[in-house]
């Protein structure tokens, strides 16, 4: 129990007649870095949207850092002041300027003084090398650099858990590597993370293990090395042949 | 042989086409211009039909000889490119320069040159323009209805005071610039409302306000020597309490009865009139409807049921009935309803009912900023941990708000532009002062006059703040 960070057990989800996520079973140790893929349409965003609660799944339970996610609210949004999630389409807030964005949750969720939620906020942007741009507005900075800001406001909630849901698909190629770079230091300095991605070079330098699902379900769960190795089932073997 | 080209320049030909087609142009501007400011007809040799349209022709024939592609003096390549692109658009151009022309004489001699403004009776009013004497000496009442003359000054202080306090945020230190939504939204309707309605009202109910001013001064006097830790609870408490203890310890109506305090004449909200009623009437209005306006379009995006179907009703009722039967029925019927010995000022209730009636509309302008929203929005603001309140405070409604500011603007202008039809309540505000000027037996057929003088200052409102609108727009726009 004690180092198992998320657990969820026999969660089933419908987005009304339709089963998008049948019968997962699925735990997290703390400290691991896990790569989710699949194809399109598998259920891989809704699964770790369902982890803070972005989506309700209707059966079974996902129980986050010993907390189980039910209709109650507030434990929903302690569980998410732990729990940081970084967007395809970045969402910064087009508002605040860079530096706001990172502290607005520290300073109205935490009620970190504003002294103190500043310094937090650059010296996490200074980790993603965007603190030079603290003052401009989202609108103003290139897609990577948004990317980048996004997952410095994640971490200045100091979560416990990083959820990644495909952060490097709306961007083009050349600033993917400065998105990754970014989490792969994040994940050397010990960040517990589910990355949802279809960046297979990513996941075979920082994952411990990867996640294979398709069609709602997880088809295959191995270490890193074993998954590119030698995939079990016939569905993975066909996905990574096309994709790699 | 020769190529003959009367309509297309070439180089050789270039200045006799622009020196002709200037003169035909000036030529037809200068017959218009005689026309219209000295009643002289150039042309008038020819029959009727033709005189008329040979300006327009020899400007028109002007105007295709000096279109150069290009010339290299400046005037001349705006005017090409601006009003005499291409035939269609010259002969436009000339027939609005005709009509500025023609209408310019008229204008003129109505609003200055044939008009009156000297003399204090209509007799004076001889000339066959406007006569402004009507609108000097009715002035008073136009601005400030049927309230007795010599208290005017107090709408004019609360007027003072109110945009004096008004101001006041643009001199906030740092150190209070956070308190200054509060100090707009809570603070400064409550006290615009003590002002107006304590202090121009007058009477008896005068003193409460005076109560109130001296629990403020002396609070805030005090206030200098109170740790900062406590200032917050502070100022709720200590102003209450000194207003209680004047109110009933100390007993300042028995020193009134004593004649030892005067109190400030009575004057009833049906006194109330003109351009000041105007500005009071839309500035509660707006105040009010704006809040409401925001939570009926939150409620209506609710999941809970209850909220989000009362919403509903409410938007809808409001947004299906016109608003001169609101201010009827809150007049009329809306006493009906309220026990004997209850009263509640028409002023008041007619505040009320066009908050209401603008609300539903401001609810939907504001509903629509809210659907513009990316739904990842909502997303990044739950992830961080934020509830609705915070989520909606701090991420949602700044952006929709912002978005929404022309929308709001609309809302707003029609609001003050509305307000006249608190005629069918009795209550008079410029333009119903107006009617019942222009019924008056001595000042018959000056309607004219008065209708320009209210829609100049209906204009100068509006514009005032659909630029103010449009600054706010400016300001916000955060995007590249």
């Amino acid at each position: 129990m004690s180092d198992k960070i998320i657990q969820i057990t026999e969660m089933n989800k419908w987005f009304g007649d339709f089963q998008v996520l049948k019968n997962i079973n699925l735990e997290v140790e703390k400290n691991k870095k896990i790569v989710v893929c699949g194809p399109s349409g598998s259920g891989k965003s809704t699964l770790i949207r369902c982890i803070n609660r972005l989506e309700e799944h209707q059966q079974g339970s996902i129980i986050v850092d010993g907390n189980e996610l039910t209709e109650d609210t507030k434990d929903i949004e302690k569980i998410r002041a732990e729990v940081g999630m970084v967007f395809q389409q970045f969402n910064l807030f087009p508002h605040l300027s860079i530096l706001d964005n990172c502290t607005l949750a520290p300073i109205w969720v935490k009620k970190m003084p504003k002294k103190e939620a500043e310094d937090l906020a650059l010296q996490h942007l200074e980790k993603v090398q965007i603190a030079d741009q603290a003052n401009k507005y989202p609108g103003q900075l290139s897609g990577g650099q948004q990317q980048r800001c996004a997952i410095a406001r994640a971490l200045c909630m100091e979560p416990k858990i990083m959820l990644f849901d495909e952060p490097t698909s709306a961007l083009d190629p050349e600033m993917i590597k400065e998105v990754l770079d970014a989490m792969v230091n994040l994940a050397k300095a010990g960040m517990t993370m589910i990355v949802v991605t279809h960046e297979m070079g990513f996941a075979k330098e920082v994952a411990d293990e990867v996640i294979f699902m398709d069609e709602g379900m997880i088809v295959e769960r191995a270490e890193t090395k074993e998954f590119f190795a030698n995939p079990k089932s016939d569905r993975t073997k066909l996905f990574l042949s096309q994709i790699l | 042989m020769k190529q003959v080209n009367f309509l297309q320049p070439n180089n050789n030909n270039l200045n006799t086409y622009l020196f002709s087609g200037t003169i035909l142009v000036a030529l037809s501007i200068f017959i218009v211009f005689l026309n219209s400011f000295f009643k002289k007809d150039l042309i008038s040799f020819l029959p009727g039909t033709i005189s008329f349209f040979i300006p327009l022709i020899l400007g028109f024939i002007g105007l295709h000889l000096i279109r150069i592609d290009y010339s290299g003096y400046k005037f001349l390549d705006a005017i090409n490119k601006n009003i005499n692109t291409n035939n269609f658009n010259a002969f436009l151009s000339l027939l609005i320069v005709f009509v500025i022309i023609k209408s310019l004489p008229p204008l003129l001699s109505w609003f200055i040159l044939d008009a009156n403004i000297a003399g204090d009776s209509k007799d004076v009013c001889t000339g066959s323009g406007a006569c402004w004497t009507y609108i000097k000496i009715w002035f008073n009442r136009f601005m400030y209805g049927m309230y007795p003359n010599p208290e005017q000054w107090r709408i004019n202080l609360s007027f003072v005071a109110l945009a004096f306090l008004g101001c006041v945020g643009f001199f906030a230190t740092e150190k209070f610039k956070k308190y200054l939504t509060l100090y707009y939204v809570v603070v400064y309707p409550i006290i615009a409302f003590f002002f107006i309605f304590f202090f121009i009202s007058g009477g008896p109910i005068f003193f409460d306000f005076s109560y109130g001013i001296i629990a403020a001064v002396i609070s805030i006097i005090l206030g200098f020597f109170i740790p900062s830790k406590f200032k917050m609870y502070y100022f709720i408490i200590v102003p209450i309490t000194i207003y209680i203890l004047l109110k009933y310890v100390f007993f300042y109506e028995e020193l009134i009865e004593l004649g030892k305090l005067e109190a400030l004449e009575w004057v009833e909200t049906g006194a109330w009139g003109g351009l000041s009623l105007t500005f009071i009437v839309s500035f509660f209005c707006l105040i009010f409807c704006f809040p409401i306006g925001l939570f009926l379009s939150l409620g209506r995006r609710s999941d809970l049921p209850i909220i989000k179907y009362i919403s509903i009703g409410m938007i809808e009722f409001w947004r299906g009935v016109p608003l001169i039967t609101v201010l009827f029925m809150s007049s009329v019927m809306f006493p009906m309803f309220l026990p004997e010995d209850m009263f509640i000022d028409k002023l008041v209730r007619v505040i009320i009912a066009i908050s209401l009636f603008e609300a539903a509309y401001v609810a939907e302008v504001i509903r629509g900023g809210l659907q513009a929203l990316p739904r990842g929005q909502y997303d990044a603001a739950k992830s961080l941990g934020m509830g609705y309140w915070k989520m909606h405070i701090l991420v949602i409604l700044p952006q929709a708000l912002k978005l929404v500011i022309p929308g709001i603007a609309n809302t707003f202008l029609a609001l003050v532009k509305d307000t006249p039809l608190i005629f069918v309540v009795g209550l008079l505000e410029i333009v119903g002062m107006l009617n019942l000027a222009k019924t008056n037996p001595e000042w018959l057929g000056f309607a004219m006059e008065g209708y320009v003088f209210a829609s100049v200052l209906f204009f100068i409102i509006c514009y005032a703040m659909s630029k103010y609108s449009y600054n706010l727009e400016q300001k916000y726009k955060t995007e590249r």
